[in-house]
Formats: structure tokens, C-alpha cells, sequence
């Protein structure tokens, strides 16, 4: 049988504003996905902590307050600096088109913007399944 | 046949003829609902009981129960207060903002602060990393706040801040930076939002438990209720709950639950109704569905009236009103083809005068995308005096009361208000309910609905899932300088380094003596503190070790 994909998704920063995120968890959750929410206003390194202890595949990362291109890389590189790099690393929120190209850059594999559908979303899981499940 | 009957009768007639076009040409939808999924008629007709229960339903303009307005001339007397919320990197900046906002005819201040200063941590806060002056401005200290305030009179504009945690923090600035212009506290006008349940509920920036929080609200009541008499004390938001994708009647309901909850709260630390009642002021959202919206407003002041009346006994006419802020709904703006946003925003600006706004902030159409621009911003203010210079509705008073859809509409979410006002009552109240999780779990259940229609091509978001281009990036978004915070954080040394530490000390010593002690008020020691230029991350970290910090129950 095939291995259930765990997904992480994650609120850094200090803003409040998770229905973008609360959208996502639960409709990744109907689609079949193993989803924890961690709520809002988590550091770079709790949420690391959660994604190791919840050994999961994925951590989608929701900010909607601009600090984006501060912490969105500080989760990536603390997850490399605890060995957990082959977790993938994917964001979403008011993100202006002229800082997506840096995001990736930084390690951030896709960023999802307002009016994303989450077909989408499933679409980027499933585009890496086979990577994620051979780690 | 009594006029009733007759018009049955005729009514009959005509259903009959409307089926036999339905049979030839059906309707767009098998069922029409508001926004927030009330049935919808196919068109409202005269009830038996109109006129009847008219006293005591409607009322007339400044009538209890004030379904009509709050004011006997509304804006035939005076028109709202324009009033566009604003802020953002430094003081400096900010107050140009300001300048600019007021050249252009606005008539009264919002400041928005960034996220460290509305969760009470200084700029140089690990916690602050990436956020400093983002969403809103920075303040760290009284040196800020002249700053931010500079050539602006204090006792000639009426000034809303956004803050809620650490709203006496901010008020205390205020009120020193008066001062020092020479204003005295009994001028100033305005309000701070200073609304910690809905922090719980839906926007995030909560500080302490529940417990203290409230203690800090009821101390700004009581201390306001002397020094500062014409500030509104509290603004009680449903604007962030139907953002976080509430329906209509969730929006008033857990607002009022939330005015109740300050209310019972304030009687329980001795306060007299009428010393405090008359200074809460709310706030809500405009969103799209406009004939909702309007019987919205209107059936949130019936309910508030008889809350104050019935409930709390309430003598002063001042008590029984529901005064309210407004704001077009930011949750409806898309990243795509953002000049539609205007035409959103229009319609949700008729839909706040038509339910008798006392003051309106209008979102502007790049905001799904950065923080406005200046160009967007002035659109923002002119749709606004469009609207109040042109299109006439500010010229009648609520001149849709009377009309069956909104009577009908307004009768239905007061009725739908009232049920989950006995439910939240029946659970102990509103810091129960959000312990337990109910409003945010209803709330995220709406939310959710509504997304997956979205999603389904069901309902329909012009240009995002029906009638969209292909577009290019936009153009001359606002960016904030990401050096910011290390200027905000060389100001914050200076003004460490040139004050007395012994002043210092001393002044916060006596708000950790005070925080232990909740029949001492918090509010002139706070203010002294701030005068010796304490930031507001150590005042807040004094609270913070005396009243401990919230943790969110999550909800999924």
C-alpha cells in the first residue's frame, strides 16, 4: 500500500491571518493528505522541531504580513542544519511576483498566491511524491 | 376583505402568472441566496404586521432602538468621518502619510502599527526579525510617537490606532505626546481598538490570558471615564472575524458577544453602566452582498439597543447606541485585475452608508498584492466623497428602511443574532466559547464552505474564477525598505542611552508592584513609565512576567 504523505503546514512570523492556511490544511486533509497545523506565530525553529518530530514530507509555509523573504529561507536553512533537507519546502500569502525568484533561489520550491486554486497545490505534492517517499 | 387580504389575493394572481414564465424561461439559479446563505425571495411584499410593529421595530432616526440610525439627523447633519487606515515603516514616513491623507480632505487619523508594536515587542526583539514597520509603523517609544504625530494638533483631528494587547501602552504615548503640545487629556478625541477577544478568536495579536487582558480593558474604561472623556475606550471588532471568512450574522453575533462579555466584565470591577457604556464604539466590515450588509447594520443596532436596555438596564440614551467604524472588506480584493477592486470597494462603501456608518475607512485596489500606493489610496478616499458629494444617499435618511428585502433581511439576522447570543450565553459566556473553540470552529466552517464554492466555479469571483486575462506583474507596488529595522533599532538605542535609569527603574518597579495588585489601576503607571521613555517592550515584558502570555487552542 502506498505510504500516506505527511504534510506540515506552518505559520512563522507574527501575523495572524490563517484562514489562507486553515483553507489549505483542511482541504489537503480532504484530499487524503496527513496534515498538522502548527497556528499562527511560530518561530522558524519550533516549526522545525514539528516538522522533524512529525516526521513529515512537506512544510507549507503561509505569511501574509511582507516577512516572507526573511523567514520563509530561515526554515529552510534550519532544516538543512538539522539534516532535514530532503523535506520540501513550499509557501503561499501576499508574496509579490518580483520576490518569487528569490524564494526559490533561497529553496522555497513552489509559492502559491492569492487565488491559487488548491488543485494546484495537490498538483506540486504529486509532482514530488516519488522523491519525497524514496527519502 | 380587509387591504391585506386584497393584496393576497392579488399576489396569488400573479405567482400564477410568473410560473408560466418560469416554465419558458427559468431562473439563473435553482436558488438565490445573500452572501452569507439566507434564502433569498424572489421579491419581497407588504406583511401584515409592517406597519404595526413600526415603533417598536424601526423607530425613527436617534430612536431607541435605533434600527434607522443613531443620530435624529444622521449625515443631512454632518457626513461620516473619512477615515483611511495608514501606516507603515517608520514614524517619519508615516506622518508624511498622515500630512498627505489630510491635504486630501480626510477627516480623521487611523494608525496602522507593524506587528512587534501590536504584540508589544521592541524593534531589536528576536521576534521582530522580518517584521519591523511592515504591515504598519514602528513604535518603540514616546520618541517615536512625537515623531509620528509631529505638526499634526492633537486637539484638533480624532485619531484611531489599531492596537489591542497593548492598547493602554499606546494610549499612554498619546496622551504624553498631547502633552507635550500642549494639549490636555480632556481634548482628545478618539479611539484605540483595544479588543482582545477577537484577538483570540480571529486576528492573532493577543498578548496575555484572557484574564489580565480583560483587567487592562476595564482599567482604560475606568480611567478614561474621568481623564479622558471624549475617547472611545474600545472598538469591538466583527471587521476581523468575517475576514477570517465568517458569515454576516457570525460577525454581529460574536461581536455583540464580545460587547457583552466587556460589559458584564466592567459591572463586575464596580463600573456604572452609563460611566462607560456611552464610550464603546464598534466596528465592522462591508463586504460585497449590499442589500445584507445594509440590513446587517441595521439589526446590529436593534440587538445592541435591547442588549443595553433589557439586559443591563442601561438609563442614558448614549448607552443604548451603537456607534460604529466601518471598513470595505480586504478579504474581497483580488491580486487579479486589481483595478476591479475599485468598483468592489464602491459598492461596499454604499452598502456602509446606507447602514448609517459613523465612519468609514476604504480599502484600496493594489492591496491583494503589497501595501497600497499613494495613487491608490487617494482612489480609495475619493470613491468615498463620491459617494457622499454625488450620489445622494447621504442625503435621505436610511432611505432603504421600509423596503420589504431589507426589512425582512434585518428582521432575519437579528433573529439569527439573537440564537447564537442564547447559545454563547448558555456555554458562560463569551471567554468560555472561545476556550472551547466555537466561534473560531464556526467561523472556519463558513470560511471553508465559501472556499470550496470558489472553488467549485459555484460562486463566482469576477476575474479570479470566471472572466479572467492574462496579465502581466503589476507595476509600482510600495515596498518597505528592509534596512528598516536597523534604523528603527540604532533610534531605540539612542533613546536608551539618554535616559535616566534610575526614572527608569523605578517606574517599572511600580507597574510590577501595580500588576500584582488588580484594584490598583494600571493606567497612570503605565503613563509614567512611558514618560521616563520605558519602551514598550519592557512594559510589556514586566506584564508579561506578572500575567503570563495566551496560547491558541487550535482549531482544524
Amino acid at each position: 500500500m502506498e505510504r500516506k504523505i505527511r504534510i506540515l503546514i506552518a505559520k512563522p512570523g507574527l501575523d495572524g491571518h490563517d484562514r489562507g492556511a486553515k483553507y489549505i490544511a483542511r482541504a489537503l486533509k480532504d484530499a487524503g493528505y496527513e496534515v498538522i497545523y502548527t497556528g499562527i506565530r511560530q518561530s522558524p525553529e519550533s516549526i522545525v522541531r514539528t516538522a522533524l518530530q512529525e516526521d513529515v514530507d512537506f512544510v507549507g509555509l503561509s505569511l501574509l504580513s511582507g516577512a516572507h523573504n526573511e523567514l520563509f529561507p530561515a526554515v529552510v536553512d534550519e532544516l538543512q542544519r538539522q539534516g532535514a533537507q530532503d523535506v520540501v519546502v513550499f509557501g503561499g500569502g501576499v508574496i509579490p511576483d518580483s520576490d518569487i525568484a528569490y524564494l526559490r533561489d533561497k529553496g522555497v520550491e513552489a509559492v502559491f498566491t492569492p487565488g491559487t486554486s488548491i488543485s494546484a497545490v495537490i498538483d506540486f505534492i504529486e509532482a514530488n511524491r516519488e522523491r519525497v517517499v524514496s527519502r | 376583505m380587509s387591504d391585506y387580504q386584497t393584496i393576497r389575493e392579488a399576489v396569488r394572481q400573479w405567482e400564477s402568472n410568473v410560473d408560466k414564465v418560469l416554465q419558458r424561461f427559468p431562473e439563473r439559479k435553482p436558488q438565490f441566496c445573500t452572501g452569507s446563505g439566507i434564502p433569498l425571495e424572489c421579491v419581497y411584499l407588504p406583511t401584515e404586521q409592517a406597519s404595526e410593529h413600526y415603533l417598536d421595530k424601526l423607530g425613527f432616526p436617534g430612536d431607541y432602538p435605533y434600527t434607522r440610525g443613531v443620530q435624529p439627523t444622521m449625515y443631512r447633519g454632518r457626513l461620516w468621518t473619512m477615515r483611511q487606515y495608514a501606516g507603515f515603516g517608520t514614524a517619519e514616513e508615516s506622518n508624511a502619510r498622515y500630512k498627505y491623507l489630510l491635504s486630501q480632505g480626510q477627516t480623521g487619523l487611523s494608525v496602522a502599527f507593524d506587528l512587534p508594536t501590536q504584540i508589544g515587542y521592541d524593534s531589536d526583539d528576536p521576534h521582530s526579525v522580518g517584521e519591523v514597520g511592515k504591515v504598519g509603523v514602528a513604535i518603540d517609544t514616546l520618541g517615536d510617537m512625537e515623531i509620528l504625530f509631529d505638526g499634526i494638533p492633537l486637539d484638533q483631528v480624532s485619531t484611531s490606532m489599531t492596537i489591542n494587547a497593548p492598547a493602554a501602552v499606546l494610549l499612554a504615548f498619546y496622551i504624553a505626546v498631547a502633552e507635550k503640545q500642549g494639549v490636555s487629556k480632556d481634548k482628545l478625541r478618539g479611539t484605540i481598538q483595544n479588543d482582545i477577544l477577537k484577538e483570540y478568536i480571529a486576528r492573532g495579536t493577543y498578548i496575555f490570558p484572557p484574564k489580565p487582558s480583560i483587567r487592562l480593558i476595564t482599567d482604560i474604561f475606568a480611567f478614561c471615564s474621568i481623564e479622558v472623556p471624549n475617547w472611545n475606550t474600545i472598538s469591538i471588532s466583527g471587521y476581523h472575524i468575517r475576514e477570517a471568512g465568517s458569515t454576516a450574522v457570525q460577525e454581529v453575533a460574536f461581536t455583540l458577544a464580545d460587547g457583552i462579555e466587556y460589559v458584564k466584565a466592567a459591572l463586575a470591577a464596580g463600573l456604572d453602566i452609563d460611566d462607560f457604556a456611552g464610550r464603546l464604539s464598534f466596528f465592522f466590515n462591508s463586504h460585497n452582498d449590499l442589500l445584507e450588509e445594509v440590513a446587517k447594520f441595521r439589526a446590529a443596532r436593534r440587538v445592541w439597543a435591547r442588549v443595553m436596555q433589557e439586559k443591563f438596564h442601561a438609563r442614558n440614551p448614549k448607552s443604548l447606541m451603537l456607534r460604529f467604524h466601518t471598513q470595505t472588506a480586504g478579504s474581497t480584493l483580488t491580486a487579479q485585475q486589481p483595478d476591479n477592486n475599485i468598483v468592489r470597494v464602491a459598492i461596499q462603501t454604499l452598502a456602509a452608508v446606507l447602514g448609517g456608518t459613523q465612519s468609514l475607512h476604504t480599502n484600496s485596489r493594489d492591496e491583494a498584492l503589497s501595501l497600497p500606493s499613494e495613487e491608490s489610496v487617494r482612489i480609495a478616499l475619493r470613491t468615498q466623497q463620491i459617494v457622499a458629494y454625488e450620489s445622494g444617499v447621504a442625503d435621505t435618511i436610511d432611505p432603504l428602511g421600509g423596503s420589504y428585502a431589507i426589512e425582512a433581511l434585518t428582521d432575519r439576522i437579528e433573529e439569527e443574532t439573537w440564537a447564537y447570543l442564547d447559545k454563547i450565553e448558555s456555554v458562560g459566556g463569551m471567554v468560555h466559547a472561545i476556550e472551547a473553540g466555537y466561534p473560531q470552529k464556526e467561523i472556519q466552517d463558513a470560511a471553508y464552505a465559501v472556499q470550496k464554492q470558489i472553488e467549485a466555479g459555484e460562486r463566482v469571483v469576477v476575474g479570479v474564477n470566471k472572466f479572467t486575462v492574462k496579465e502581466d506583474a503589476p507595476k509600482g507596488l510600495l515596498r518597505v525598505d528592509p534596512r528598516l529595522r536597523q534604523v528603527q533599532i540604532e533610534k531605540l538605542q539612542q533613546v536608551r542611552a539618554g535616559r535616566s535609569a534610575a526614572e527608569l527603574e523605578k517606574s517599572l518597579h511600580e507597574l510590577q508592584t501595580a500588576a500584582r495588585d488588580s484594584s490598583q489601576n494600571l493606567l497612570p503607571v503605565i503613563l509614567q513609565a512611558v514618560q521616563n521613555y520605558a519602551t514598550l517592550g519592557e512594559i510589556c515584558n514586566v506584564l508579561r512576567q506578572e500575567f503570563g502570555e495566551y496560547r491558541e487552542s487550535i482549531v482544524l
